[in-house]
């Protein structure tokens, strides 16, 4: 046994992982999600707000990190549109824009087809310049946007007539995948304005240790990774769409089934190396 | 003044957004300042595409190994940039019928630029993130021992972690008491991400933000100049 555990082909290591990912996807495995503190502080945040509210949604991550990301986004999308607010998107990486125009269309479009263009959602698309940016529009948001995604002048957009700048938004939904991001956002917008801004995040997992040192006064709600972004899904399909939502508002849970057998077998491959190398040892040492 | 110049800017720039950043009568200076951050970022979207073409372009002329990788570097910036460009496959804006497609959206869903993001950019990029669960796990088998009491310390945090992150957390420890709600591994998980990743991430942060301090002002006082280059090309 030991000789075969001490010769493990890294090659079966792959299949095993492999297996433990793709087995659960395909029985479709799915686990009761217990929500925590922090994903129900974002889920607070939100229900706090009245309909008519300003949140201005900043999609900071790219396809990699979609796994974990897109599932909060299409949950947070939902329970904004939910509660009737009025949504700002916008965009500090260069392919944020398509993660933007996959939530218009898989949520907005599809599911809440009342919502029109330009006064209840407005995609102001991708901007250069990362925490440049940040700190222009927290005085002027004209001074960088003059056109939205589509090229249609600001003025001529009923939703932002009124908006100067984004410290005019109640709220801010920043999810993440790395720099420019939530921590710029905490750092260049919420902190210099304490009482103007608020700001909850959602992030993928090797990031979150970076932003706990935000919380709870700047950062008030964080979802860490798939499992944050589960635990939120539940909250708000319990909320808002019952016990039997469509696929897609069940997606983050649907991929903690890879996550908790992916998980269990890293356990058990740390295990079982340790183990090997305590018998070598003791062996050394006769 | 190849490196006087430059310095004299950086060094201007940096002060006016200390200044501004304590004395509201100049507040607007640093927006101003922010703002020509801004134009040069976007222009160096231009700068590191030349800088690309030319490091790839010399790889591939010199036959360097692996010159063709580079080639096919070359050729998928050129083909993205010259669909996103041309708008290729876009369909004129409904308020500008009577115009070419170059009034559509370049990303709209059937356009050439869509096809190469949805079909080649996104599984490529997804796969390679993918990848990491295969060598985290093979790593994980070869390299995570328990040496000595640190490294066992860290070994029994990742197994809470770990486990803590699924409901596999919630099953094992279920059946402790409330009086011992604490010691749930979902709980355990939390704490130790609230407290000792927190307390030793904000040390890291403090240390960082000196350090940034000190450099920052070192570059701004022209003792640290560096970052301009040698100045012999």
């Amino acid at each position: 046994m030991l000789s075969i555990l001490r010769n493990l082909d890294r090659r079966l290591i792959f299949l095993m992982m492999l297996l433990a990912v793709a087995v659960p996807i395909l029985l479709q495995s799915r686990f009761p999600e217990k929500p925590s503190g922090l994903a129900q502080a974002v889920f607070d945040e939100i229900e706090a707000l009245q309909p008519g509210d300003r949140v201005l949604l900043a999609f900071d991550f790219d396809p990699a990190s979609e796994g974990e990301l897109g599932p909060m986004a299409t949950s947070l999308t939902y329970h904004c549109a939910q509660k009737e607010l009025r949504l700002y998107f916008m965009a500090l990486w260069p392919v944020g824009p398509q993660m933007i125009s996959n939530v218009i269309q898989d949520v907005i479009r599809r599911d809440f087809p009342h919502m029109v263009y330009g006064e209840d959602y407005v995609d102001l698309g991708f901007k250069s310049g990362g925490e440049g940016v940040i700190k222009v529009i927290l005085t002027d948001l004209r001074q960088l946007y003059t056109t939205d995604a589509r090229g249609t002048p600001l003025n001529r957009i009923p939703m932002l007539e009124d908006v100067t700048d984004i410290r005019q938004m109640d709220l801010i939904v920043s999810l993440s995948a790395g720099t420019p991001g939530t921590k710029e956002w905490v750092q260049y917008a919420v902190t210099p304005y304490p009482h103007d801004l608020r700001i909850v995040a959602g992030c993928t997992g090797i990031q979150a240790p970076l932003l706990y040192p935000y919380i709870p006064q700047q950062l008030p709600g964080l979802l860490g990774a798939i499992k944050g972004a589960a635990e939120y899904e539940e909250l708000v399909m319990q909320a808002y769409a019952g016990e039997d939502p469509p696929a897609r508002y069940a997606e983050a849970r649907r991929r903690m089934g890879p996550q908790l057998v992916a998980h269990v077998l890293m356990i058990l491959l740390i295990i079982a190396g340790n183990v090997v190398y305590f018998t070598e040892q003791k062996r050394g040492r006769r | 003044m190849k490196r006087t110049i430059p310095f004299l800017i950086a060094s201007v720039a940096g002060f006016v957004l200390i200044i501004a950043y304590f004395v509201p009568f100049a507040e607007g200076w640093g927006e101003s300042v922010s703002i020509w951050f801004d134009v040069l970022a976007a222009i160096a979207f231009i700068l590191g595409g030349g800088n690309l073409l030319k490091n790839h372009l010399q790889k591939v002329s010199a036959r360097k190994p692996g010159w063709a990788y580079s080639a096919i570097t070359v050729a998928a910036f050129a083909l993205t940039l010259f669909a996103g460009l041309a708008k290729l496959g876009a369909t004129p804006n409904p308020q500008y019928p009577a115009s070419s497609a170059w009034s559509g959206a370049y990303r709209e869903t059937g356009t050439v630029f869509w096809w190469i993001y949805e079909y080649a950019f996104v599984p490529l990029t997804a796969t390679i993130f993918a990848l990491l669960a295969f060598y985290v796990a093979s790593a994980a088998f070869r390299a995570f021992r328990a040496r000595n009491t640190e490294a066992a310390l860290l070994l029994g945090t990742a197994f809470i972690i770990l486990l803590g992150r699924t409901f596999a957390g919630v099953y094992l420890t279920s059946w402790l008491p409330d009086s011992l709600y604490g010691l749930r591994i979902e709980n355990l998980s939390v704490d130790i991400m609230r407290v000792f990743v927190t307390a030793g991430n904000r040390a890291i942060m403090i240390g960082i933000a000196l350090g940034t301090a000190a450099v920052s002002l070192k570059i701004l006082l022209g003792v640290d100049r560096s970052y301009l280059g040698s100045g012999d090309e």
